[in-house]
């Protein structure tokens, strides 16, 4: 099938407006006869929740955490790009929108990235207004920083922390509605099925983590918001909950997963310490900024850092990319690490780190400004690994991080199954081939507070309120599977625990299917993946039972999804006969190790349609136009 | 020492809070945690625990964690009766193994507290965080509403402090910490951040008076000036904020 993003067309300046004009609306009056779902309260799910309960609609929002303030949205460092062009540096709605299309290496729809620039710069209006602390200069206006992939500061911060206040902010608006009565939250819940009624989405099936009861709810739209699937490598920068778990679900029942090989590696993580590790910490991409990142230049070179002179370092950024030099996009830098590291020189345990060395700017601007820059970074970065970061150069290495693939959406972030709607990071939207840093929280944000408020409505307003009741068939079949499942889940009995299967597969998807892809290690992955979940499902042990806490019975279920997504996630990275963006193919590089981008083959989304466990999914091409950027080589030589 | 334990590696004695529910007892449990590196954060330490427990057919220590970073605020654990184990602007799970020694005993527990009942083993239920917060902790703002950002300065001292308050990550530390149960330090940081802003004048009044009241119905008790929040919270929110909250509330009863 031949997949119609239904994005609009004319000058692409207009797209929006016209777009929102063209829309139905829904009668104040009846807006509270409509029932959301919203599951997620991260960026996306809060803001679109709180910004729906003030608008008179119905909401319900769900999230695993203990409360809503702590989606993994908290955990976002540097912070959040908007086209303001406050420094007078040549920025524009124009510019982000050409950046974020370039970054995202010619694979997403211009449409959508165009609105996202647009709407850009009303977050950072609603964020200031809400009384979110951002940093400021001494004459009392909003201050900016660099991030990579952009030749201007369009990154608005507050300290290292801009995830947190920017999540503590949409969770004010949302806890306000709570109190007006709007909103009612669910914690503790985790979504396990969607309810699919007629073809359209009508509700979910949770787990109420405490109780261990599974029950229905039922809405008129559902939105997931449950951000992305990186923990499929076990070790990543996510949180320990993060999962593929409610979009692998409704992927099962029928919305199309697009692009899921699409993964970001982050450049400047810590390294892994040993196998007990549970999780891998980031180290902002805003410390690129002023930090120079390097390797020794002999082989060998076993001198503590601080004793090797300049001539003998390789400050391996600033030489392959003299004109972004150490702000070169994530995909690039995390593979010139990997290079500089398979070459024999990289540093620490196992050679598998490099530095980042914060010496010169030091020298130049003071440890003081270092300190105030990025002081809760070093702090962190100390914390950990016990060493100092201002005096020793700092250790990293690459880590999984971001998912740019995700569900298939249309230009209203409306799936394929009608009422079922996907924001932030978990669709696949408008990153393409790789995301640019400060961008994730832009894009959660813009969902759920400028764009879902209009494009619900269009769905609604041709929607009749409340069809579906709790004591419809597809409720009771669906609380029957969960239960079937959950209870499959526990009567396995076996002898392995969930997090040795878990870190198994991490491995095996970390070696075949990571920073470097080929026919070989894909094949031998999706070969290979089956044979753990088939031993899954014989030996996983999992303690207790289903009637009230059981963590493992979570991380078990989580666990399940990911050895079925796994594979999903290899045979895109398969098909896909190109090296972009986060996704490289060791087949397709130019001859200085870049990566080779086949427009004429590959210009298109690949969205996949699930045929049954272990059967090949089909594949839906939506192809991409670009009517306003000139496809190029994507260079930041 | 056991003849499991590998070269190098730490054994450490656990006396962990083990409870059912919330109406069950509760009692300690003994147990070792075995090939314990330095580099081992404690809840990886915790990891290593269970798996021996289930692996053992016995149930594992339930905790509460997500980012393991230090920045959600879902940990909450006491250690040695210290919250979040004592170290100074450090979460649970941000604590390393380095910090202990080789046949170290540990004492592991809940944060306790009357407005947070025990769940199970080491988790608990920190709802009251929420309700104080939805009683006045925002601007009624609502989505596309807003003016410039740049309408509204903010000198960066302002800016500064109010970031410094609204550092806290709601993990409940204090509250554990407070021999009364006070939740002082978490509303008064809250507070703190809208009254040093312009956005948060219109409604100061109303927010003070709103939220202290919800702090008082849901089980929390009075700040007696002990100070035990502020050594233990890992974001070192000052207890400054709590005088700012006395002070505000003060200016709201003149108002
Ligand atoms: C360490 C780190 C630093 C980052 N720094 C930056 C940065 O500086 N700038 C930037 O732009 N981006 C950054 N990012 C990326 C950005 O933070 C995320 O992409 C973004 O916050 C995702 O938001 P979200 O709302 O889509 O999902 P999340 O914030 O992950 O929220 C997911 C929500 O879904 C819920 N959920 C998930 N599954 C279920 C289920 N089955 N049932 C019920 N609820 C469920 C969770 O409880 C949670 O509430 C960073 C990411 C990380 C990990
Ligand atoms: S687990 Fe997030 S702060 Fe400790």
């Amino acid at each position: 099938m031949i997949l119609d993003g239904k994005s609009p067309t004319g000058p692409i300046e207009q797209t929006w407006d016209m777009h929102r004009l063209k829309m139905k609306l829904v009668n104040p009056a009846n807006k509270r006869k409509y029932k959301i779902l919203v599951v997620g309260t991260g960026l996306a799910g809060a803001s679109a929740a709180a910004s729906l309960g003030e608008l008179g609609y119905n909401v319900e929002a769900f999230c695993y955490q203990d409360s809503t303030r702590r989606a993994h949205s908290i955990a976002a460092q540097g912070g959040i790009n908007a086209a303001k062009n406050y420094p007078n540096d040549g920025d524009s709605i124009s510019r982000l929108f050409y950046d974020t299309v370039k970054g995202g290496d010619f694979r997403s729809r211009e449409a959508d990235v165009w609105r996202l620039a647009q709407v850009s710069n009303n977050i950072i209006d609603q964020c200031v207004a809400q009384g979110i602390p951002f940093a400021r200069d001494y004459g009392g206006y909003l201050d900016n920083r660099s991030f990579g992939g952009a030749q201007v500061s369009r990154t608005f911060y507050a300290r290292g922390q801009t995830g947190q206040q920017l999540l503590l902010g949409a969770y004010s608006s949302l806890s306000r509605q709570i109190k007006a009565g709007t909103v009612k939250i669910f914690p503790r819940t985790e979504m396990l099925d969607l309810v699919v009624v007629d073809g359209e989405a009508k509700g979910i099936t949770i787990r109420d983590l405490v109780t261990g009861e599974i029950r229905c709810h039922v809405g008129d739209a559902v939105l997931l918001c449950s951000g992305g699937y990186v923990n499929v490598f076990y070790l990543s920068t996510n949180a320990m909950g993060c999962s593929a778990t409610a979009i692998w679900k409704a992927y099962k029942k029928g919305a199309f997963f697009a692009n899921p090989c699409y993964t970001q590696i982050h450049p400047t993580c810590i390294p892994q310490s040993g196998d007990y590790q549970s999780k891998l910490t980031l180290m902002s991409e805003s410390l690129r900024n002023d930090g120079r990142c390097w390797v020794p230049k002999n082989h060998g070179d076993n001198r503590p850092p601080n004793e090797i002179p300049e001539e003998d370092r390789d400050y391996y950024l600033e030489r392959k990319y003299p004109s972004f030099g150490n702000l070169a996009p994530r995909d690039i830098s995390s593979r010139a690490a990997k290079e500089q590291c398979d070459d024999g020189r990289g540093v620490g345990p196992g050679g598998r780190g490099v530095y980042l060395d914060f010496r010169d700017p030091i020298n130049r601007l003071g440890k003081h400004t270092i300190e105030e820059r990025y002081g809760n970074l070093f702090e962190m970065y100390e914390l950990i690994t016990a060493e100092d970061g201002y005096s020793v150069p700092m250790r990293i290495y690459p880590a999984p991080h971001y998912s740019m693939g995700g569900l298939w959406v249309d230009y209203n972030m409306m799936s394929n199954i009608p009422g079922l709607f996907v924001l932030g990071e978990a669709n696949f939207s408008v990153h393409g081939a790789n995301r640019l840093g400060a961008s994730a929280l832009m894009q959660g944000l813009a969902d759920g507070y400028f764009i879902i408020p209009y494009t619900i409505a269009d769905y609604l307003a041709q929607t009749e309120p409340g069809v579906v009741t709790i004591d419809h068939p597809e409720c009771a079949k669906s609380i029957e599977d969960v239960n079937a499942y959950t209870d499959r889940l526990l009567s396995v009995n076996g002898k392995r625990t969930v997090t040795g299967f878990m870190r198994e597969l991490g491995i095996l998807i970390w070696e075949n299917v990571g920073m470097e892809r080929s026919e070989k290690s894909l094949t031998e992955a999706i070969e290979k993946i089956p044979a753990i979940r088939n031993e899954f499902w014989e030996n996983v042990q999992i303690p207790g039972n289903g009637s009230g806490i059981n963590q493992q019975l979570e991380i078990a279920g989580r666990t399940a999804e990911f050895l079925e997504f796994a594979e999903l996630l290899a045979r895109d990275a398969l098909h896909r006969n190109e090296s972009c963006g986060g996704h490289f193919r060791v087949e397709y590089q130019y001859e200085d190790g870049e990566a080779k981008r086949d427009d004429e083959n590959f210009s298109y989304s690949a969205a996949w349609e699930y045929k049954g466990i272990g059967r090949r999914p089909e594949l839906h091409k939506e192809p991409l136009k670009f009517e306003n950027v000139e496809l190029a080589v994507r260079s930041y030589k | 020492m056991s003849e499991h334990t590998a070269h190098g590696t730490m054994t450490l004695k656990l006396i962990v809070w083990r409870q059912k529910g919330p109406t069950e007892p509760g009692r300690f449990e003994t147990y070792l945690a075995r090939n314990i590196t330095e580099h081992h954060s404690f809840l990886e330490m915790l990891d290593v625990v269970n798996e021996d427990l289930i692996n053992d057919g016995k149930e594992p220590i339930v905790f509460d964690h997500d980012c393991r970073e230090g920045i959600c605020g879902t940990c909450s654990q006491v250690i040695n009766g210290l919250a979040h184990g004592g170290q100074t602007r450090t979460t649970v799970c941000q604590l390393h193994m380095r910090t202990f020694k080789d046949g170290d005993t540990i004492y592991i527990e809940p944060w306790r507290a009357k407005a947070f009942p025990i769940l199970k083993d080491l988790m608990v239920d920190r709802n009251a965080l929420e309700r104080i917060i939805q009683a006045g902790a925002y601007t009624s703002v609502n989505t596309g509403a807003a003016p410039d950002g740049n309408s509204i300065l903010i000198s960066k001292e302002d800016a500064d402090y109010s970031m410094d308050a609204a550092e806290c990550i709601g993990c409940g530390a204090c509250v554990a910490a407070c021999p009364n149960g006070a939740a002082m330090l978490f509303t008064g940081a809250k507070v703190s951040q809208f009254a040093a802003l312009p956005q948060g004048q219109v409604e100061a009044r109303e927010r003070v008076f709103s939220m202290i009241e919800v702090m008082q119905k849901c089980g929390f008790g009075n700040c007696a000036n002990h100070y035990d929040c502020q050594a233990v919270c890992p974001k070192d929110i000052d207890v400054k904020f709590i005088a700012r909250l006395n002070r505000e509330y003060l200016k709201a009863l003149v108002m």
